[in-house]
């Protein structure tokens, strides 16, 4: 067997393809959690304003981004929106998956900022407090705890969703893997590493948000 | 209790989503000092009329005049006029993420009325006031409901307010923690503090009380002092009304 794996990842040094695909990965998800993230926190503030035009806007983006399947929207953007510009393919890439993403961010702090009890806006506002005011020192703060573990999960979902960036030729490591299946003639190596790689970078993820969320529930006792 | 009125309301009407009134047609002035207890049937309107005098709800009709400002005028500064209008809830309301002191001084603070050493001084001054001061580093969840709500109250207090608004302040509590939400409100009152109370602690209605409404739907179907209201009740759905509750 470590023969085997030798063959395949080890000679040519097949292995720098994975962790050039990785790194591609990690650069994608890491991009897009911050456009995503960015983009979420502004399109959430839009839907929950009293402003019609701001909601309508909010709403209009975040029903188109979260009712196409992502490769679909992969390729738009790439072959449509973005072709004019001439962008390097990971450049849209991030792009794209950063817009998406901020679809979904927006829907869970919108729904975090919303979850929180309306005595809390009450309390605040009958002490004098502005609009903005409550939000930003009341709302937010709780709202950010309860957005916590939706927030990782997206996160998640984003690292594991970049393994259909090869639909648009850009290699990351689930096409790394591919390739390297291409050229050894075996499967579940390759496969098997970049599972195994994708379950590190999840279980840790969790393991550090799982760290924040601790220290956010002291005020719970 | 002095004659200048602190509060005005004037054929104030509230409806919600255009359904039919919850309230019509109260005048009513509050003068500075005075205190003021709500009584009615659950769903009568009461607190609905209470959380109009801060525009927590807004009127469909009517005005309310707070210090000489128009609080239903949509150019009034608000937020301004709630300032010095504290209220209280009945589930406290306590800023869960923020430690007691940190609850007391958010509003002084962030409002820019008092520095954070000022507002400290007053937090902890008025923490020792309701006997509260060790919590003063702890966050609400450690407290019990009594302790919660005489917190609620002097969080209000921190903005040195001209009346207190109390939305049926010890309904949420255990029986045995009443008491001692009582008695913070009765301080209150002793100290000349102007208040508008919707509660259905009779006993405290009867000690602390200038004046008593009794609102059936959503009018004042009967208003007097406190002797009045419960010893010679004249209205028949008062009578009914303090028959099943006293």
């Amino acid at each position: 067997m470590f023969h085997s794996i030798y063959d395949t990842m080890i000679a040519g040094q097949r292995y720098v393809l994975i962790l050039q695909g990785l790194g591609v990965t990690l650069i994608i998800a890491v991009c897009a959690i911050i456009i995503g993230t960015i983009l979420g926190c502004i399109l959430a503030l839009m839907k929950i304003s009293d402003n019609r035009i701001l909601k309508g806007i909010g709403t209009l983006y975040t029903t188109v981004l979260r009712g196409l399947p992502l490769a679909t929207q992969l390729m738009i953007f790439y072959f449509v929106v973005f072709a004019p510009l001439h962008l390097p393919k990971l450049v849209v890439a991030i792009l794209a998956y950063g817009l998406n993403s901020g679809a979904y961010c927006t829907e869970i702090f919108r729904a975090g900022i919303q979850g929180v009890d309306i005595g809390q806006t009450e309390a605040g506002r009958s002490l004098g407090l502005s609009k903005r005011q409550t939000l930003f020192k009341i709302i937010l703060p709780q709202a950010v705890k309860a957005v916590l573990p939706t927030y990782t999960s997206e996160f998640i979902v984003l690292i594991k969703e970049t393994s259909v960036a090869s639909f648009i030729a850009v290699m990351d490591m689930t096409k790394a893997g591919d390739m390297i299946r291409n050229a050894t003639y075996n499967a579940w190596i390759p496969l098997l590493t970049c599972a195994i790689i994708y379950l590190i970078l999840t279980l840790g993820l969790t393991k550090v948000f799982d760290v924040f969320e601790k220290r956010m529930a002291r005020s719970d006792r | 209790m002095t004659d200048e009125v602190l509060i005005k309301v004037s054929h104030l009407k509230k409806s919600f989503n255009g359904g039919r009134n919850v309230l019509e047609d109260i005048c009513l002035d509050i003068r500075r000092g005075e205190k003021i207890v709500i009584i009615g049937p659950s769903g009568c309107g009461k607190s609905t009329f209470l959380r109009c005098l801060n525009m927590l709800e807004t009127p469909t009709g009517g005005s309310i005049t707070f210090e000489g400002i128009n609080l239903t005028d949509p150019k009034t500064d608000l937020d301004k006029a709630r300032q010095k209008m504290g209220m209280v809830f009945q589930h406290f309301n306590l800023f869960p993420h923020l430690t007691i002191l940190q609850n007391l001084m958010l509003a002084p603070v962030t409002l820019n009325l008092k520095s954070e050493e000022e507002a400290k001084k007053i937090a902890i001054d008025l923490l020792k006031r309701v006997g509260l001061e060790d919590k003063a580093d702890k966050y609400p969840s450690t407290c019990s409901g009594g302790q919660k709500q005489r917190i609620a109250i002097v969080r209000s207090l921190a903005m040195n307010p001209d009346v207190m608004l109390f939305d049926e302040p010890t309904s949420a509590l255990d029986p045995e923690m009443v008491g001692e939400v009582l008695n913070v409100m009765k301080d209150l009152a002793k100290a000349g503090m102007t208040m508008a109370v919707v509660t259905h602690e009779m006993g405290f209605a009867r000690e602390v009380a200038d004046r008593v409404l009794f609102i059936d739907g959503g009018v004042i179907a009967e208003e007097g002092t406190p002797q009045e209201i419960f010893e010679h009740p004249k209205c028949e759905r008062l009578q009914q009304f303090l028959k099943a509750v006293l």
